[in-house]
């Protein structure tokens, strides 16, 4: 059963500055319990895309008509474009969806303890009494690797650890059992070793609730060790798409074996580090045609700058949009 | 390395006072302890832990912006040697002309009201390096086009520059007074992979050309690992492993290294999993545990552990490591990437 559906979504958002293009023209599916990992660097319009979902995204926000994100439950199909108040918005922000922010300092609240946070929404969005959702809590932080959850639960975000921050907050985004988890760089913020405790810990209540996750990362090892599917962006438009394994292993679009080559490799320590050349463009001067021609190696002059490449498969769960890869597919 | 190391640091201590409020009693945090180290000259040196580790405070007490509470630093390059914990003023500021630091965060290091060519001019006017404008601003354009800025760039302020630009900025004000030794505290952690390649390289070259001699603070092992020459890994304060890069990566000796290096997430989608998993977070340094400070997370600990501080022991080449079952446990911990 497809979980939710992005078709077209594409945001503008109003600056002192003018009009900039955040996500531009994104679609993509996601399946119950499936991980998608959203690849990109900073300012490719991965959170955006991902509050987008929730609606979350501030008012000087404008989705064009065409956007149309639905959302399958057991209950029917929520069209979540077409929620206007605060109030119709709740059966999907923190019910049906939740989210797990980089990071859970600012995401808890310092005056209020982590017990009462976690009560309030479940009393909120699972019409729990008091007892009951505090019950579910600390069986929520136990399950989570919180020891002495009992005591735990009636502390406030400060007396943690970072680590331990972000199991409580997975803790509570899991405690309504949403069927989609939206986690934006849950790991970013943790030690490498505390990182590793954190990812096991997501792929066994993967397993464990089966909801879908979008996985927000910058961090391709992440990725590769996290998720069923990746798509990777760049200044708000999806380039490349595919499995795990084909976009890690054979990227097609150049970005993305830009973004591969400038990682340092364990396996080989001679390699040198090949950065992606140039800096990414100002969102007010969007480049026209290719959004990644200006820094492209393989851009041809007079089509990359002109004209959009559309999506073309690589193979039958790859695809990418490039006109090189669509000539070199033409081709064989 | 026939050379005299630059820095050399013989038993050091760091501790600082905290609470000591109106209802709380004061305590003692051991930052760092009993650290005993080298620093070849023109060495890329990494200094690699988790978070409260206490590598940042070492970095800091070498250039003597931490206090020392006991143990010898040392400072030598051609021109003069310094017991870094005894300079006198005049002593301090001619120190601080040859080593220099670079902050983690370039959006916050630079400041938004004066221009790039002031912010890099501004240390060698501040310590009267240079005594003309025109000197001063010789000296600018050429750090400036080492670091690949452009003469157009000196003009602007640093909001109209992205995340790598304002990270050269930095390197650039860092260098300008022409230091010997450059302290690297994450220089990189907060970049995006392009750019962090990109800023990696530009320090590499700059190592090469004016022949620095590189701390480079990271809690990533595998940008420590393309760049650095040796690496010291720090736990709770301790030095628990210091050995050249290779060696360390191919040949961990000490169980916190190899945990570290098995916690970086491979690239390999069918390689899920096989990280040795580390239990447990970093205790706190206020209360650091008996014996060795690892003891509580580690997988191999043994009584002795729990009673016994282990010393750093010399294996040869350079590879040192803190730990009383090393020998013991060289075969279990030997394919660090296999």
């Amino acid at each position: 059963m497809t979980l939710l559906n992005v078709e077209n979504l594409t945001l503008e958002f109003d600056t002192d500055e003018g009009r900039i293009t955040a996500v531009d023209d994104v679609s993509f599916d996601l399946e119950a319990g499936e991980v998608m990992g959203l690849v990109g660097e900073s300012g490719s319009g991965k959170s955006v895309t991902a509050k987008a979902l929730m609606k979350l995204n501030p008012d000087n926000a404008h989705y064009s008509p065409n956007t149309k994100i639905t959302l399958t439950l057991e209950t029917g199909a929520i069209d979540v474009m077409s929620l206007r108040s605060a109030n119709e918005m709740q059966v999907v922000r923190g019910g049906a969806v939740s989210m797990i922010f980089q990071e859970p300092m600012a995401s808890f609240a310092p005056a209020i303890s982590i017990g009462d946070q976690m009560i309030e929404q479940l009393q909120l969005h699972k019409k729990m009494t008091k007892r009951d959702a505090r019950a579910l809590s600390i069986e929520m932080l136990n399950r989570v690797g919180i020891s002495e959850a009992g005591k735990r639960i009636d502390q406030y975000a400060f007396e943690l650890s970072g680590g331990m921050r972000q199991r409580a907050m997975i803790a509570m985004a899991l405690s309504t059992s949403p069927k989609l988890l939206i986690a934006d760089e849950p790991t970013t913020a943790l030690d490498v070793t505390i990182q590793a405790q954190v990812i096991a810990l997501m792929k066994d209540l993967v397993t464990e609730y089966g909801m879908g996750i979008i996985f927000i990362t910058h961090d391709l090892g992440v990725i590769a060790q996290t998720a069923d599917k990746v798509a990777v962006m760049y200044l708000g438009r999806i380039v490349e798409r595919g499995t795990v394994r084909d976009v890690i292993r054979t990227p097609a679009h150049p970005y993305t074996q830009g973004l591969l080559n400038a990682l340092p490799n364990l396996e080989d320590l001679e390699a040198p580090l090949m950065p992606v050349p140039g800096d990414i463009p100002s969102p007010l001067e969007r480049p026209p045609g290719c959004v990644f021609h200006t820094r492209c190696p393989v851009a041809m002059p007079g089509r990359c700058d002109r004209d959009i490449p559309v999506m073309v498969k690589v193979s039958p769960d790859h695809a990418a949009a490039c006109f090189a890869v669509e000539d070199r597919m033409r081709a064989s | 390395m026939s050379d005299k190391p630059v820095i050399s640091i013989k038993d050091l201590a760091v501790h600082f006072p905290i609470g000591g409020g109106l209802f709380t009693p004061k305590v003692m945090v051991q930052a760092v302890e009993g650290i005993t180290l080298d620093i070849p000259r023109r060495s890329f040196f990494g200094l690699v832990g988790e978070s409260g580790s206490g590598k940042t405070t070492l970095g800091r007490a070498i250039l003597k912006a931490a206090p020392i509470t006991r143990g010898h630093i040392n400072y030598a390059d051609d021109e003069v040697s310094y017991d870094v914990a005894s300079l006198d003023k005049a002593m301090l500021k001619d120190y601080r002309k040859r080593a220099q630091l670079i902050f983690q965060d370039p959006y916050a290091a630079l400041s938004p009201r004066m221009t790039v060519r002031d912010i890099i001019a501004e240390p060698l006017e501040v310590m009267g390096i240079t005594k003309t404008r025109e000197e001063t601003d010789k000296r600018v354009r050429e750090i400036a086009a080492k670091c690949r800025l452009n003469l157009e760039h000196l003009r602007r302020f640093p909001h109209a520059f992205s995340g790598g630009q304002r990270q050269r900025i930095s390197i650039a004000r860092a260098l300008v007074a022409n230091p010997r030794f450059v302290v690297a505290d994450e220089s990189v952690a907060a970049l995006d992979v392009s750019i962090q390649a990109d800023v990696l390289n530009l320090l590499k070259s700059l190592q090469d050309d004016l022949g620095l001699t590189f701390l480079f603070i990271s809690h990533d092992l595998s940008v420590v690992a393309h760049i650095c020459d040796h690496v010291a890994v720090m736990y709770l304060g301790r030095l628990v492993e210091t050995a050249p890069t290779r060696e360390l990566f191919a040949a961990p000796r000490h169980p916190y290294t190899k945990a570290l290096l098995s916690a970086i997430p491979s690239l390999d989608p069918d390689n899920r999993g096989t990280a040795q998993k580390l239990e447990g977070e970093i205790p706190s340094p206020t209360n650091p545990p008996p014996g060795c400070k690892f003891q509580t997370r580690c997988p191999f600990a043994i009584d002795r552990c729990r009673i016994e501080e282990p010393r750093l022991e010399n294996l040869g080449l350079e590879h040192d490591v803190a730990c009383h079952r090393w020998k013991e446990l060289a075969d279990v911990l030997a394919p660090a990437t296999a």
